[in-house]
């Protein structure tokens, strides 16, 4: 791990968070915390049939637990809930661009968790291991 | 080892090994000594020496090395016992760390003398170790667990609550000695006497001061003292239960096994002398070792001179955090650092602790964020759920601090703080 992480564009994302409030009546919301680092996130969504119509997030947190979230809130608006499903820590590196580092993957992972857990419940499924572990 | 003159932080260093070390390509500056602390070269090299030359099971063979291990165990704890200033070695129980020691009070003591309505006296700046014990015991025996108050200027206990929390006649008190967050130490003595006036034992944790000052657990007077091996420069994996040898000998053993025993017959036991009741199966035997030598090495500086040392090195950082706009220490401040170790406890508004760590991290620097193990006061303390906090030890000096206050600009330039 280094500095990249604290690179302008994820600073940026940092102090002017895309999709940041929360949702009336939302379709989905899940809430969850990483109580060892203090990142705490509750995501929101909206769907139109089985596509994510809009989607926020509302807490706090470190520079990689807020812009990943920012990233990820943007990058699923329009998304299939099925694909949401298939999300992994792999797509979460790719929409931050870098590898935080075992220390801190917990961090960057937990908008993913929080957002994967509200769809399984929204679609009545039981969360699956893979999604339990990020 | 040192001579008498001042001392001289750098020959210290050289004691220890790791301080050579570089981490992201910087020499490497350790500030997380609350944690657990680095070890020197001689206690390195005694565990090395046990296992290359007298490596034997100890209190059973007659060959010399087994004679020759189990004194070096047994001189360790003649050491912890000179060091603490309990009366000898029956009352020094060797376990894994403080958290063991807590366990075994909370697990043989307290399943003894709780019960079901009894009071149970902590405080709000509580290690998880001195708070998750006795929330399983009051569970167990429907006892009611109560907290001491910190002050109004969140870095002190409130006495007026600790005497209102008396009031309801507690069986035991438990309380640290010093806070791993916000390095505040608590007059142990006058909470015991107090506590003792109100008809209860007292336990103290003591594994944030027995590194840093002199401890006197017979001038405390306390029932049980609790500590660890690895946070005084001795290796992990052996810790201190002192118990006043009235109240071991009150206690049923928790471990039952090999040498905790004098006879055993097909259905019953007799229990082995003080201290080694509480000591069953073969022991950390290279852990005794290496913490007796960690106790020569602190005395071969003296207490009273790292205490000292590193009070000049709290008070330094306190003096350079104050420069800046913006950064909220924790705990006792400049004005006050008779009752504060070398703990800093610190938030930079607007950037996550875990930020600031990541980034000393980057600068080559180790610093921890987070709980810190303390949830109920951090939660209290910072709304973020963490705070940032560098510890200091004999081996840091004052260019460890100038490097951590360089980090600290880093981290503002990067969040455009100034």
């Amino acid at each position: 791990m280094d500095s990249d992480i604290y690179a302008d564009e994820l600073i940026e994302q940092y102090e002017h968070p895309h999709n940041k409030g929360t949702i009336d009546k939302p379709d989905g919301e899940m809430h969850r915390d990483n109580p060892l680092c203090g990142d705490d996130i509750t995501v929101y969504f909206l769907s139109d049939g089985d596509v994510i119509r809009d989607v926020k997030f509302s807490g706090s947190g470190c520079v990689i637990s807020m812009s990943t979230a920012s990233k990820l809130t943007d990058f699923v608006k329009g998304k299939a809930l099925g694909e949401i499903e298939g999300m992994g820590v792999k797509d979460v590196i790719g929409l931050i661009g870098l590898d935080p580092g075992p220390a801190r993957l917990k961090c960057a992972t937990l908008s993913l968790r929080a957002l994967k857990e509200a769809v399984f419940v929204y679609e009545h499924k039981v969360v699956d291991a893979e999604t339990k572990k990020l | 080892m040192h001579g008498d003159e001042l001392l001289d932080f750098d020959i210290i260093k050289e004691d220890f090994p790791i301080l050579g070390i570089k981490s992201h390509g910087k020499p490497f500056v350790y500030l997380d000594s609350a944690a657990t602390s680095q070890k020197p070269k001689q206690v390195i090299n005694a565990i090395s020496d046990y296992y290359s030359t007298y490596n034997a099971n100890i209190n059973r063979g007659v060959y010399e090395i087994s004679e020759r291990a189990t004194d070096a165990y047994i001189n360790s704890k003649m050491k912890v016992a000179g060091f603490i200033n309990a009366k000898g070695i029956e009352e020094i129980v060797y376990v894994r760390n403080a958290t063991e020691a807590i366990n075994l009070v909370a697990l043989t003591w307290g399943d003894q003398n709780i019960k079901s309505g009894d009071h149970i006296l902590i405080s709000e700046m509580e290690h998880h170790s001195n708070i998750v014990p006795w929330q399983l015991l009051a569970k167990r025996k429907g006892a009611v667990l109560d907290y001491v108050k910190l002050s109004n200027d969140r870095a002190t206990l409130d006495m007026a609550s600790l005497k209102e929390n008396l009031e309801n006649r507690p069986k035991l008190v438990s309380i640290t000695h010093v806070s791993n967050v916000l390095g505040t130490i608590n007059d142990v003595k006058r909470i015991t006497r107090m506590a003792h006036k109100n008809g209860a034992a007292v336990l103290i944790d003591g594994a944030q001061s027995a590194p840093h000052m002199k401890v006197d657990v017979s001038d405390i007077d306390c029932e049980f003292f609790a500590f660890s091996g690895h946070k005084m420069l001795g290796p992990t994996g052996i810790g201190v239960l002192y118990g006043k040898e009235a109240a071991l000998d009150s206690m049923p053993p928790l471990f039952g096994g090999g040498d905790m025993i004098k006879a055993v017959d097909k259905q019953s036991a007799t229990w082995n002398d003080l201290p080694w009741k509480f000591e069953a199966g073969t022991s950390n035997i290279e852990g005794g070792i290496g913490l007796g030598v960690a106790v020569d090495y602190l005395n071969s500086i003296g207490m009273d001179r790292i205490e000292a040392h590193e009070s000049e090195l709290t008070e330094y950082a306190l003096r350079e955090l104050s420069d800046f706009d913006g950064i909220n220490v924790f705990g006792p401040g400049v004005k006050d650092l008779r009752v504060k170790t070398g703990v800093i406890s610190f938030a930079i508004k607007g950037v996550h602790p875990h930020d600031i760590a990541t980034i000393f991290d980057n600068e080559g620097v180790a610093i921890r964020a987070g709980h810190h193990c303390a949830m109920p006061l951090v939660v209290s303390l910072a709304p973020e759920k963490a705070v940032s906090r560098m510890s200091f030890y004999i081996y840091n000096g004052k260019t460890d601090i100038d490097r951590a206050i360089g980090a600290i600009k880093t981290v503002r330039r990067i969040f455009k703080l100034d």
